[in-house]
């Protein structure tokens, strides 16, 4: 049989990775991208990646752990299958990452480093300085550049990926993208189409992604019939700067080198903050999260950030919500080596040096957990059968997505340093499953593909001879930014929610109506832009809708309406009371809402939301106590449960 | 209580800088598309303090409207990270080539107050308005095989050992983000700009394009690149045949040492450096193939 064909759309680290990986095994490639693939978002991150590694696994870490931290990280909302299969490739990505000439930082002894990132206690994360997704994503675009050389990979840059192709069969054949320059649409029939097309930051606004991180692509592949799972799930990260045009990430290593963060117990208190004495510091992480101290988990850190500046009423600045990132205890000569790209940018973008002065940081949106459903099969060690067709194919036969568009890894919440992981692992993990379950291909469905590129050339040209009207379609877009920001992000209500899609359904109308200031034909960037708007707004409506019905609390998703506060009582007797009832409510609350969210694109617009249950046969669920008052007892509680709910299957296995 | 919810931003705005001009005009160089002449538009628009030349431009595409009221396209431009390190948005304000999105409105006013002038890269054939075509940069990379020759991508253990004096030599130049200022500010780089002929098909196009390419300058970003690889205990292994592109057509002989080059690289990359070694290397690698022969 002649090899197969493969479409990936993205060149991220994930669309990156496959495609090596792919073209190794001797399939050609079209790659698909916005803009040059060495220009993706994942050249944004900083902080570094996770694995096991040598030192730590002599302290006691294995895998196992990497992956119970993640599960527990991501409040065990996540499979668990392809979570333990991606903590035991963990290591041997980071080796091959190393062998493809990543300059990780490196020990005196020559071996590379690792810092402390949040969410575990082991300096699991290897970096490259301040830029590590940077050098991971150039070591990947040098090997792919190395194979468009031979021949193996066709790389289509500057181009936009439009809508999946299906057969008859709703198997997917193929795709139409249209070329950014030219505005060209074409076909291009595949065996298989995997979708890498990264997160979509850019529905709120500003964020800490970039520009391209629009959500079209995963918007256009759900409105073709792709399940959305999670979608509610959104990380807002707990540092970042912010920026008229974005909110520049503080990565999480600026905390892993030792960086608090504080604000004056004196609130707005108007001296330098150099000279606020010790005692008159707040440094609240550390006081509320004695264990993890500045490196809690990412939704507890962003809620403690965003509570202290609001509720508390303590922000550093008046007109401002703000706290204090201080990295100025720590030596210049460390700063510069370990964090120079990140301290850099914050220096060039607000004028003012953070090895001198502590840097004003605030919460901002980061990732989405949430993304296209994809499958898995369990292997009989509990991990992932190796070459299975299912792996990260979403519901639509041949169509598969990896790295931040899927929402196979992180749950309610991710850990820093593990995204970069799972993209890689995702893109070279499902290659020999894409190969095996590689159909005919689309080259003798010219019909299908016609009617398609027709389809959408209707599309374009409707949206550019649309009359003139009042709005534009970057105002749009700013108001979806707010209106989604206001709602859906680090505290959430019901009334809110449902006011914010009723917004959101009304924007939609008016884009429907707005107009273009650039009618023409080449290079056409106002036509791109408004197209993808129009994608924005059924991704809003599953992120609204999925957190209006998802009554509890679960990582990123706050609702303090269904907060289960600690314990109240200072009596050893009440408390155990307490703790029983709190455990009781946990477990009630796990059989009712530990379900992945799982939305289809209703034909009315609307999404239609329903609930799929979440494999945690490895480790069983378990409450998230960081930090909770009476923690120990609720702790204590759970575990004697355990123990008895263990006990007659002890006996049983005995007899 | 919740103010930030409030309002609707997560984050309020900052404090605006006192004795700011009240407005921003800016001078654009545009141009419709390849081979079309090109033609200055401007734009008025209200000052605010700390924007950067994209949120200028962004401003610019929500107006759609030149400085006298008429309705224009919106100015085409790249940008994608928004904090210098994806590339994109290279192009020449007030003349100097430089990032847009690290490039702030205030700092710039101490250059030319209340004035912006914006045009694309002279060495690059232009797309349309600030867009240009970086193609060549790319192909300069794959003529240096700027990577590290690996087997395969299975697991053969970690990499080599590699010293933390070896890492900190290697990383600055790493760190390269194909921005192509360091190309639009040497001498020796010269634009190359073909269209495509009648009847040619675009495979045919992209060969011709490439043959252009191949004979000329490579430019200080790939010789940099070469250099990080040839340094690289894997990379090394292929050092001959970087240094078969390095002395060949369009190699480091036509550097004129001129290291206008290393003053415009928003990532400060050591390119001298690179092109000292370079040209060592190049001499030891003459005489070599001198007694090879
Ligand atoms: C500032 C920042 C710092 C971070 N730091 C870390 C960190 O330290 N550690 C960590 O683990 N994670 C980090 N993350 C998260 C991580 O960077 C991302 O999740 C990851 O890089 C996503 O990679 P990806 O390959 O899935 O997609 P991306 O890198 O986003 O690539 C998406 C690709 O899809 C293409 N694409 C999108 N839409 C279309 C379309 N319609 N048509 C054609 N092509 C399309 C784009 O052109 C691009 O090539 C960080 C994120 C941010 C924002
Ligand atoms: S030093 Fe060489 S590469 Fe750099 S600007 Fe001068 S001629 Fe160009
Ligand atoms: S060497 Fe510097 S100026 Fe040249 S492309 Fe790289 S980052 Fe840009
Ligand atoms: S937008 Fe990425 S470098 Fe300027």
């Amino acid at each position: 049989m002649a090899q197969p064909r493969v479409l990936v759309i993205g060149g991220g680290l994930a669309g990156l990775s496959a495609t090596m990986r792919l073209a190794e095994l001797g399939v050609g490639v079209d790659l698909v991208s916005l803009v040059p693939v060495k220009r993706s978002h994942s050249v944004c991150a900083q902080g570094g990646i996770n694995s096991v590694n040598a030192s730590t696994r002599q302290q006691g870490d294995n895998e196992w752990k990497h992956f119970d931290d993640t599960v527990y990280g991501g409040d065990f909302l996540q499979h668990q299958p392809p979570v333990k299969e991606m903590a035991d490739w963990a290591p041997r990505i980071i080796d091959l990452m190393d062998r493809l000439g990543v300059p990780f930082n490196r020990t005196p002894e020559g071996f590379r480093d690792q810092r402390r990132f949040g969410g575990t206690l082991y300096k699991r994360t290897a970096f490259a300085g301040a830029t590590t997704g940077q050098q991971l994503l150039y070591s990947l675009d040098e090997q792919v550049r190395r194979w468009e050389v031979e021949g193996r990979v066709k790389k289509w840059e500057f181009w936009d990926f439009l809508e999946p192709v299906l057969d008859d069969d709703g198997r997917c054949i193929g795709a139409v993208c249209q070329d950014m320059v030219t505005m060209k649409f074409r076909a291009f029939p595949a065996d298989a189409v995997i979708l890498a097309s990264g997160g979509c930051g850019l529905l709120y606004g500003r964020s800490t992604m970039s520009m391209i991180c629009t959500g079209s692509a995963v918007s256009r592949a759900y409105q073709a019939g792709v399940k959305y799972a999670n979608a509610e799930f959104i990380q807002v990260h707990p540092t970042a700067v912010p920026g008229a045009d974005k909110l520049r990430l503080m990565s999480e290593s600026a905390r892993g080198e030792g960086g608090r963060v504080w604000v004056p117990r004196t609130p707005q208190d108007p001296r330098d903050p150099k000279d606020i004495p010790t005692s008159e510091r707040y440094y609240f992480l550390e006081e509320r999260y004695p264990q993890y101290g500045n490196l809690v988990p990412r939704d507890i850190a962003t809620r403690e950030i965003f509570d202290i500046c609001t509720t508390d009423g303590l922000s550093v600045e008046q007109d401002r919500l703000c706290v204090y990132l201080d990295l100025t205890h720590i030596p210049r000569e460390t700063l510069d080596r370990k964090l120079g790209g990140i301290l850099e940018i914050y220096e060039k973008f607000q004028g003012v040096d953070p090895r001198d002065t502590p840097m004003k940081i605030f919460p901002a949106v980061h990732y989405s957990m949430g993304g296209l459903w994809v499958d898995y099969e369990k292997s009989a060690s509990g991990g992932l059968a190796e070459g299975s067709p299912r792996n990260q194919q979403t519901n639509i036969p041949g169509l598969y997505a990896i790295g931040e568009c899927d929402y196979q890894y992180h749950g309610a919440n991710r850990l820093g340093a593990n995204s970069l992981l799972s993209c890689i692992f995702s893109g070279l993990f499902c290659a020999s499953g894409v190969i095996a379950g590689a159909g005919r291909g689309g080259k003798e469905h010219g019909r299908l593909f016609n009617a398609a590129v027709k389809r959408q050339e209707d599309r374009h040209q409707a949206i550019l001879s649309r009359p003139p009207g009042e709005s534009n379609p970057y105002d749009i877009h700013g108001k979806l930014g707010d209106v989604m920001t206001r709602a859906a992000t680090v505290v959430r209500r019901n009334d809110q929610l449902s006011q914010a899609y009723d917004e959101v359904c009304r924007l939609e109308d008016l884009w429907r109506h707005c107009s273009l200031s650039d009618t023409g034909n080449w290079t056409n960037q106002n036509v791109v832009f408004t197209k993808s708007l129009g994608d924005m707004f059924p991704i809003a409506k599953l992120i609204l809708k999925g957190a209006l019905l998802r009554d509890e609390c679960r990582g990123a998703h706050y609702k303090p309406e269904f907060a289960m506060p600690g314990i109240a009582a200072t009596d050893p007797v009440e408390q155990r009371a307490e703790a029983e009832q709190w455990c009781d409510r946990f477990e009630a609350n796990t059989r009712k809402w530990l379900k992945s969210t799982i939305g289809t694109h209703g034909a009315d617009g609307h999404p239609v939301i329903t609930y799929e249950d979440v494999d945690t046969t490895l480790i069983p669920p378990r409450p998230r106590l960081y930090g909770l008052v009476g923690g120990e007892v609720i702790e204590e509680v759970w575990k004697e449960r355990q123990a008895e709910a263990a006990e007659p299957a002890a006996v049983g296995a005995g007899s | 209580m919740i103010r930030a919810v409030d309002n609707g931003e997560l984050v309020a705005g900052q404090q605006a800088a006192a004795s700011q001009p009240r407005e921003i005009r800016v001078r654009v160089l545009r141009q419709d598309a390849p081979g079309e002449e090109s033609y200055w538009e401007r734009f008025t628009l209200p000052y605010e303090p700390n924007m950067n030349v994209i949120s200028v431009l962004q401003r610019i595409a929500a107006l759609s409207k030149s400085h006298d009221g008429r309705h224009v396209a919106p100015v085409a431009w790249d940008c994608s990270c928004l904090e210098e390190v994806c590339g994109s948005c290279t192009m020449l304000i007030n003349g100097r080539v430089r990032m847009a999105c690290s490039s702030l409105v205030d700092n710039l006013f101490e250059e030319s107050p209340g004035e912006i002038e914006l045009r694309p890269m002279t060495k690059f054939p232009v797309v349309r308005d600030l867009c240009v075509d970086r193609s060549r940069l790319f192909r300069s990379l794959e003529r240096v095989k700027a990577w590290v020759s690996v087997d395969d991508s299975y697991d053969h253990g970690p990499g080599p050992r590699i010293s933390p004096e070896e890492q900190e030599d290697a990383y600055p130049l790493a760190t390269c983000i194909s921005c192509g200022c360091c190309m639009e500010a040497c001498p020796q780089f010269n634009k190359i700009e073909l269209g495509r002929r009648e009847g040619e098909t675009e495979e045919a196009f992209e060969t011709r394009k490439q043959e252009a390419y191949d004979k000329q300058f490579l430019g200080p970003h790939a010789i940099s690149q070469a250099m990080l690889f040839n340094g690289h205990p894997t990379g090394k292994m292929n050092a001959d045949e970087r240094m078969e592109a390095l002395t060949g057509q369009g190699g480091i002989q036509m550097c004129g040492n001129a290291q206008n080059c290393v003053a415009v690289c928003p990532k400060r990359i050591p390119l001298t450096r690179s092109i000292a070694r370079a040209g060592r290397a190049a001499t030891v690698w003459a005489i070599k193939k001198f007694f090879d022969r």
